[in-house]
């Protein structure tokens, strides 16, 4: 990474952004999905059986893991927008690092409950 | 035997190639110490930008080591880099020759952002009176004392994706007009900072605060200004 964008608010906007994009590649499929219900119960068991092999339980891990990092990095940019600062240079930075903390032990949750 | 330090500067316009210089190494010498040492001794030619040298003017802003600085008060033992310093001139802006960057269109994005003051008050009027502890002041005071040295349009990668994005600077600019009881075109000047190309655009990377060599916060008054989007413009005037 260039020396001009090591900086955690940098970094938080990489995760909130690549997480995002993550998030917008898994929905149609996860819509697909859903959709599968309403064509009979064969198909839609047929995913889910799909769905119970172990690469697909660590994306799912890895899905979770990502949507609760961009709730966390998105609700700092909100706070950014629609809060005062606390100071004018502290892009609420103080909130990085817990949000991502977060992400890791709901992932490290999600992966104890499936493993 | 004296230390030296080994200097890479760009030369040539967007096309060129990096030369490296040795210059001696001093206890306390500047980046623009160097760069003025390497035209005067070595290379009579190199183009570069100063004037007050003391951090007031903004104008000797380069790249240096990958980052936007004012390199009259970069010190060199404080950029660490194992004796090799790297100058560049600023990004996001078409270079002229060598370190020296065209700064024209950062001014127009000044301009196209609203940031003209507009007086309301003619020279026989009395001295408008401002609250210096109105809320308004107080936003409008902790940002104004920047310099125009274009650290934060150089830093922001916004700028570098969208060449209409108006920057860090002049939205700063314009959050300082918004907030001052005084300017008469503050609805025009807000539209400006909505328009496309706005306020809006910025994606809160806080760059610009990052490196800000007076140590503003444009990212704070580009979200005060995202705000004012919602709940209207800050009230000039009342107790902060």
């Amino acid at each position: 990474m260039q020396p001009l964008r090591s900086h955690e608010s940098y970094l938080a906007f990489l995760g909130h952004r690549l997480s995002g994009l993550a998030l917008a590649v898994f929905l149609p499929f996860h819509f697909l999905a859903l959709g599968l219900a309403l064509e009979g119960a064969e198909r839609l068991d047929g995913f889910l059986a799909f769905a119970e092999l172990p690469l697909v339980k660590v994306a799912e891990w890895g899905l979770v893991t990502l949507l609760t990092l961009h709730l966390c990095f998105g609700i700092r940019v909100l706070a950014l927008e629609f809060l005062r600062w606390p100071f004018p240079s502290d892009p609420r930075l103080r909130w990085i690092f817990p949000g991502a903390a977060a992400a890791f032990v709901v992932g490290l949750v999600f992966f104890v409950q499936i493993a | 035997m004296t230390e030296t330090l080994t200097v890479r500067i760009w030369r040539g316009k967007a096309e060129g190639r990096f030369e490296s210089y040795e210059v001696p190494a001093r206890a306390n010498q500047t980046v623009l110490d160097v760069v003025t040492e390497v035209q005067r001794s070595l290379e009579p030619a190199l183009a570069y930008r100063f004037a007050c040298r003391v951090g007031v003017c903004g104008s000797c802003a380069m790249t240096v080591n990958g980052r936007p600085r004012w390199t009259c008060r970069t010190h060199v033992r404080r950029l660490g880099g194992e004796g090799t310093l790297t100058l560049e001139p600023l990004r996001n802006l078409p270079h002229i020759k060598d370190l020296v960057s065209d700064l024209t269109p950062f001014f127009e994005k000044w301009h196209k952002a609203g940031g003209r003051f507009a007086g309301t008050a003619g020279r026989q009027d009395p001295p408008q009176r401002v609250d210096p502890q109105s809320a308004s002041r107080l936003a409008a005071s902790a940002a104004i004392e920047c310099i125009n040295c274009a650290v934060c349009y150089s830093a922001c990668d916004v700028v570098a994706w969208d060449q209409d994005y108006l920057g860090p600077a002049a939205l700063n600019r314009a959050w300082t007009l918004v907030n001052d009881a005084r300017h008469g075109a503050r609805e025009e000047t807000l539209d400006r900072a909505f328009a496309a190309g706005g306020c809006a655009s910025c994606h809160s990377q806080g760059n610009c605060t990052r490196h800000c060599p007076v140590e503003l916060s444009p990212s704070q008054s580009i979200a005060g200004l995202k705000r004012s989007t919602l709940f209207g413009p800050p009230k000039v005037g009342e107790p902060g």
